[in-house]
């Protein structure tokens, strides 16, 4: 495959998992805890980057799942000790992130990992550095892990579909019906921390909020069936990717940005446009009504 | 090293960036009672298309044009977070989270090209993602030094005002305080803070200078004029602690040194706040337990 093909691809894939993610994170209104967990994430990189001294998939993944799983669990210890959630979510975040700032500036210099590139992602430098793997032959290392991000999530909300649904939508329900509410939390923030650090390298900490957030909110404007929300917002978070990528080329910018500010003009469509919820439909009715 | 300390531009700056922290702490303050820290971060991040806007605009960088790029930037960023939650049924969360993350997306696009063709004259503007004190001229800390201060003022002199605003908003309006005014001073306020300390915390941290400080000075009081002291405190502090570490490293980013600091101030607070803090509780519910030990052995003495 081509250069550019690559890109597209690997843009898709980050739209469509952090697009599926985002619908959860919406309905259970925990969205600026991914803005937490993607700027924690860059801690947790980075430890495992000073242990191990190489930049590779796994002990990334599992320092960035610490990283997310510290983050929940310490906003909600905060928030235990009569802290307000949002103060709490403040407080965890910036810490961990000023750390992992310092740690970059101080002991790992520019060598490997550097504060602009984590933050802005590098997309473009993604084809250059590939791996071998069975029966697909030679593709991108960040594609892979893309890849492999994209198939434990999906595996994850196909298989407890139920289950996030309850949850998400009546939690004093789904703990009366035996489900677990407390681990499936704490697997929900795994899971986005698996996306987050996936989609990393590609579009970087602040811009994966966006794929995380706006697609499914953007979604969320039109339907409201969780299977509908979920294809929707997938569909959105793959139209952004791509429109991004040809807005980057076309003005020639950092693609990961156009991704995110792509993103924000699906969403400043949906508000305007959607049946149910966008504003021309506020204008629209009151002509139908009197009719 | 210690020389650095006798220059006057290091003073300068060590002395802005400490009023920044207590027009930082005491702004917090008020929107921590608003429940509103996480909208500090949302619009921190706003302010990044302005300031790179602001730049391609004059092609140089002017820190009282870049302020004033950031603020309306952020102000746009805060009404257009007002216009969709009270039009449709997204949240506050998740609007927050659309408008951090687009508007920096958005500024990132254009710090992107203004480094393309900018010259020699940008290479100063990555410095407002993570904040470098020591990039700040003496006309920069001027400015930033009088908005601060007009910050702090408004808070002071506003203090009855505010303080009904917060907590009996009935009780103001029936006072003739209109809430639709305070609001936006209260906007106003925020966003000067915000962007005046994007310099030199940087704009992915300097939301921490706004939520950590209020929080800390919870722990020791329960009367909001000493909340307000002692977050400024604690806001100024670390300012000026934390830049100072930046400053004996060459090139280090000063917004994570300033945000360890206030969150080290924050653990102290934690563990010996006088007010809930987790020794003082320790404390209360070993006694208490003694004491209802205590009752019970007499109980059954008597009962005996």
């Amino acid at each position: 495959m081509t250069h550019a093909a690559w890109i597209i691809v690997t843009a898709s894939l980050v739209g469509v998992s952090c697009g599926l993610m985002g619908v959860f994170l919406i309905l259970r209104k925990m969205a600026m805890m991914a803005d937490a967990i993607s700027h924690t994430v860059l801690l947790g990189i980075v430890v495992a980057f000073l242990v191990t001294r190489e930049i590779s998939g796994p002990p990334m993944l599992i320092g960035a799942i610490l990283a997310g799983l510290l983050t929940a669990f310490l906003v909600q210890w905060l928030h235990s000790m009569d802290i307000e959630q949002h103060a709490s979510m403040g407080i965890v975040f910036t810490t961990l992130f000023a750390v992992g700032v310092i740690l970059i500036a101080t002991s790992v210099g520019n060598a490997h990992l550097d504060i602009n590139h984590s933050l802005m992602g590098e997309i473009a430098f993604i084809p250059f550095n590939t791996t071998e793997l069975p029966i697909v032959g030679e593709i991108p290392e960040a594609t892979a892990l893309l890849i492999f991000a994209f198939l434990i999530v999906l595996l994850f909300i196909v298989g407890f579909y139920k289950e996030w649904k309850i949850t998400s939508f009546d939690p004093a329900l789904a703990a009366s019906l035996g489900i677990p509410v407390l681990l499936m939390h704490y697997l929900y923030m795994t899971l986005v921390s698996i996306t987050t650090v996936a989609s990393f390298d590609s579009v970087g900490a602040i811009m994966v909020v966006a794929m995380l957030i706006t697609p499914a909110a953007s979604a969320y404007l039109w339907t409201d069936k969780l299977s509908i929300m979920l294809v929707l917002s997938g569909l959105f978070g793959v139209i952004s990717a791509v429109t991004g990528y040809y807005i980057a080329t076309w003005i020639d910018t950092s693609i990961s940005g156009a991704m995110a500010f792509a993103a924000g003009l699906v969403f400043l469509i949906c508000f305007v446009c959607s049946p149910k919820h966008g504003l021309l439909s506020k204008v629209i009715r009151p002509i139908k009504s009197e009719v | 090293m210690w020389s650095m300390l006798t220059e006057s531009n290091t003073q300068w700056v060590l002395f802005s960036t400490m009023i920044l922290g207590i027009a930082a702490g005491a702004i917090g303050c008020i929107a921590y009672w608003k429940k509103q820290s996480l909208m500090s971060d949302s619009l921190a991040h706003a302010s990044l298309p302005g300031i790179v806007i602001a730049f391609l605009l004059l092609g140089e960088k002017n820190f009282l044009v870049l302020t004033i790029g950031a603020a309306i930037s952020a102000l746009i960023g805060a009404v257009f977070i007002q216009w969709v939650i009270s039009t449709t049924r997204i949240t506050e969360d998740t609007m927050m989270g659309i408008v951090l993350s687009v508007f920096y997306g958005l500024g990132i696009m254009l710090l992107t090209i203004a480094n393309r063709v900018g010259g020699g004259e940008q290479s100063g503007l990555d410095t407002f993602i993570v904040g470098q004190a020591a990039a700040m001229v003496y006309t920069d800390v001027i400015t930033m030094l009088s908005l601060a201060i007009a910050v702090i003022l408004i808070i002071v002199v506003g203090f009855k005002e505010w303080k009904i605003y917060l907590f009996d908003p009935q009780f103001a309006r029936g006072e003739g305080l209109s809430l639709t005014f305070m609001n936006g001073l209260y906007t106003l306020a925020l966003v000067t803070t915000i962007v005046i300390g994007i310099q030199a915390v940087g704009v992915i941290l300097i939301a921490a200078l706004l939520i950590i400080p209020p929080v800390s000075a919870r722990y020791w009081t329960q009367y909001f004029k000493m909340m307000l002291l002692l977050s400024g405190l604690f806001g100024g502090l670390a300012g000026v602690i934390g830049t100072l570490i930046s400053t004996f490293g060459s090139g280090l980013p000063t917004g994570p040194f300033i945000v360890v600091i206030a969150t080290t101030l924050f653990v102290i607070s934690l563990i010996f706040g006088k007010e809930k803090g987790i020794l003082i509780n320790y404390i209360q519910f070993k006694v208490h337990q003694k004491q209802v030990n205590l009752n019970q052995l007499e109980e059954r003495g008597e009962s005996r």
